[in-house]
């Protein structure tokens, strides 16, 4: 089996900003390719998987879904050889200046990648007041340190600009990325996948990359509607304890994945998930979704006549920022218990998906 | 005249590279110390680490002329330890806390990684996001179980990228004069005696020029430094007129900053040296800012003084962007200053 870590990196690398996950769908579709019997991608980009049991058919299936889109900046215009900007999926703009980052330039005879620094321009050259505070993201400047002349052949307005930080390992087993959400998740599907090629299950299994998690849940609403699983699995990251993030919303970072409960989940799927992670002492923490859990299980819940759903979430510190943290034991037990209760999946098992015991 | 090819570029990338933060500028001076062995006739490491080296002239009565570039940057220093390897941190030297949100980290000898993170946007709230976040609100994150302890200093962990035109680093103030002056020392004029002083503390109050120019007592004094170009648009289309210096019109001459008013004949005889030889040179726009000059000029009973900088954008941030164009116009121009320098040079008034 080709080890994680690489692979890892290498999505850590890619760009795949939400409507343009095509550099990173590669990556997982090459990963993918030797793990499933079907791969395809759907008609908005999303990445289709198909992994067939062994129950007679008609069979019941699972899907597995983790985005594969990541957040990021589009170009609205160039200024003097400068670039303004505007944010794809939410970005907060205190963390920007000063942030090396890269613009995907379409506007030369050929797609050109460029290195660039994200400016937040002197007081003296903003409007009064905005000098002191946060300096809001229409002011800042994005700088390839080109000529301004070439600046405007090479550069459209409506050019993706991604985060330039490049993975890197620190202590304790902990990887820093800047599109560990949610490449982080797709990492435990693929491991999950890995650890099905020696188990056998019943049920046929969909493993999913979706698109447009960050602007709209878009590959979780058509995903779910055109594969019609029986059971929604979705994978996403999830707010880790750590400076700026300790209230119950919160979860410790490398203490296993999450098992998430709320109006979004179906209690018997989470009891179902929590008994195997029991049963098998894998390591996991709880979380409470109140409302909406913000993954792609709040579109997947009511596609179609409704799917039973659940979510796992990986603890991640700093989300949206570009040193995101993950604890990478938290990705490989998200992937082991997703293929434990795969394989535990009998053909009879949606009889048991009951409300009321 | 030798001009910086590949080699001082390479020189550069590993400066830049390296960590040395205000007061511990130990990385930075091995690599000067290993640089100028063998090329100086005498060289010393003083009592606040600055490296002093001299390079004697070869006409008797020649001027002493002191050319200094300070070793040190602008970072941070690990102060309260909050467990499992999250740190409180101070900044050392002037720092906008603006620019260090969301920021990958070197730690420490070892350059251990480490993250500068954020609440997550979902958890603020829009009041929240038109505050700055501060400082006591940030922590440096070098994972669970990392050895860094407290005192340890911390940099941004920027690559240095030679990117087309433009150089991009941090501590581009002032490896450029670090450098500058390690090519100086190794194709010094003969016409005068050099005394290079790689300062320490620059950032943190010109302390290491003070005691060179003392230990030097020179004739003349030369700082090499970094000045910020804030040539970007103004918004609203209007015209920008403080720009401190613009990028690609070569080295920034000054007049005076806030510490120091340079000498009147050695702005005269670098622009002029600037026409003749028809090296691209600006005035930086007098103000504010400073280099180890304000300390220099007051050194012992006055030493005529002159700062001489490389315009950079983002000065003190993660990535700072210079043209490689201004870096060696800045290098030929104190060059060839230098090799025209004569004991008249400051015999006529000021």
């Amino acid at each position: 089996m080709p080890e994680l870590l690489p692979f890892l990196k290498d999505l850590l690398s890619a760009p795949g900003l939400s409507g343009y996950e095509n550099p990173v769908a590669s990556i997982i579709e090459a990963r993918w390719k030797p793990l499933v019997h079907e791969l395809s991608r759907s008609n908005v980009g999303s990445l289709h998987g198909l992994r067939q049991g062994r129950a007679p058919a008609p069979r019941p299936s699972i899907m597995i879904a983790t985005h594969m889109d990541a957040i990021g900046l589009m170009v609205t215009g160039v200024i003097d050889g400068f670039l303004r900007v505007t944010s794809v999926g939410g970005v907060d703009a205190r963390v920007l200046p000063g942030q090396l980052v890269t613009v995907y330039a379409t506007g030369g005879t050929e797609p050109k990648s460029l290195s660039a620094v994200i400016a937040q321009p002197p007081a003296r050259l903003l409007p009064p007041g905005l000098g002191d505070g946060p300096v809001p993201m229409e002011y800042l400047l994005v700088d390839t340190g080109l000529p301004a002349r070439k600046v405007t052949d090479l550069v459209r307005t409506g050019d993706i600009v991604s985060y330039a930080s490049t993975p890197v390992e620190l202590a304790g087993e902990v990887i820093c990325g800047h599109t560990l959400d949610n490449r982080s998740s797709v990492a435990a599907l693929t491991i999950c996948l890995e650890e099905l090629q020696t188990r056998q299950h019943a049920w046929d299994v969909w493993a999913v990359a979706t698109v447009q998690e960050e602007t709209g849940l878009t590959g979780g609403y058509t995903s779910a509607y055109q594969l019609h699983p029986s059971l929604a699995i979705v994978v996403d990251v999830t707010f880790a304890k750590g400076p700026g993030a300790s209230d119950w919303q919160t979860s410790p970072m490398g203490k296993g994945p999450t098992l998430c409960m709320g109006p979004n989940i179906h209690p018997a799927l989470y009891e179902g998930i929590k008994q195997v992670a029991d049963r098998l002492e894998i390591p996991y923490g709880l979380e409470y979704a109140p409302r909406h859990t913000g993954t792609d299980a709040f579109a997947a819940q009511v596609v179609a006549e409704g799917i039973p759903s659940m979510v796992l979430g990986i603890p991640l510190r700093y989300m949206h920022t570009p040193v995101e943290l993950v604890a990478i034991k938290d990705i490989q037990r998200a992937g082991r218990l997703m293929a434990e209760f795969i394989a535990g999946l009998a053909p009879d098992y949606m009889d048991k998906i009951v409300w009321d015991k | 005249m030798p001009t910086l090819g590949n080699t001082q570029l390479k020189l550069l990338e590993k400066l830049c590279n390296a960590m040395a933060v205000s007061g511990d500028e130990g990385e930075v001076r091995t690599i000067v110390l290993d640089e100028i062995k063998g090329v100086v006739d005498d060289v010393k490491v003083d009592a606040l680490g600055n490296v002093l080296a001299v390079k004697k002239g070869r006409s008797a009565g020649c001027l002493r002329v002191m050319l200094s570039a300070h070793m040190d940057e602008v970072g941070f220093m690990l102060v309260a330890e909050d467990g499992d390897g999250i740190f409180r941190f101070e900044m050392v030297g002037g720092m906008d806390v603006r620019q260090l949100v969301g920021k990958p980290v070197w730690v420490g000898k070892g350059h251990l990684p480490g993250v500068i993170g954020a609440r997550p946007i979902h958890l603020t709230t829009p009041e929240e996001r038109k505050k700055t976040i501060p400082l006591d609100a940030l922590r440096i994150d070098i994972g669970p179980g990392a050895k860094a302890k407290l005192g340890d200093r911390a940099v941004f962990a920027t690559r240095f990228q030679h990117n087309g035109p433009s150089l991009v680093a941090k501590a581009l103030d002032n490896r450029l004069g670090v450098t500058t002056l390690i090519e100086m020392l190794k194709n010094a004029p003969t016409n005068i005696e050099l005394l290079a002083a790689f300062t320490v503390q620059e950032e943190n109050g010109l302390r290491g020029a003070k005691v060179a120019a003392h230990a030097f007592d020179p004739d003349l004094a030369i700082a090499m430094d970094s000045t910020p170009a804030n040539d970007l648009p103004a918004w609203g289309g209007e015209e920008n007129v403080a720009y401190n210096t613009i990028l690609g019109l070569g080295p920034a001459i000054y007049v005076a900053d806030s510490s120091t008013f340079s000498d009147p004949r050695l702005v005269r005889h670098f622009l002029a040296v600037s026409e003749a030889e028809k090296i691209p040179c600006q005035l930086r726009q007098p103000g504010g800012g400073g280099t180890d000059a304000g300390a220099i000029h007051k050194g012992r009973a006055g030493i005529p003084s002159l700062s001489v900088s490389v315009p950079h954008r983002y000065s003190h941030t993660a990535a700072s962007i210079a043209r490689l164009d201004d870096w060696r116009h800045t290098y030929n121009l104190v060059h060839a200053a230098l090799s025209r320098i004569t004991p008249n040079l400051l015999a006529g008034e000021r």
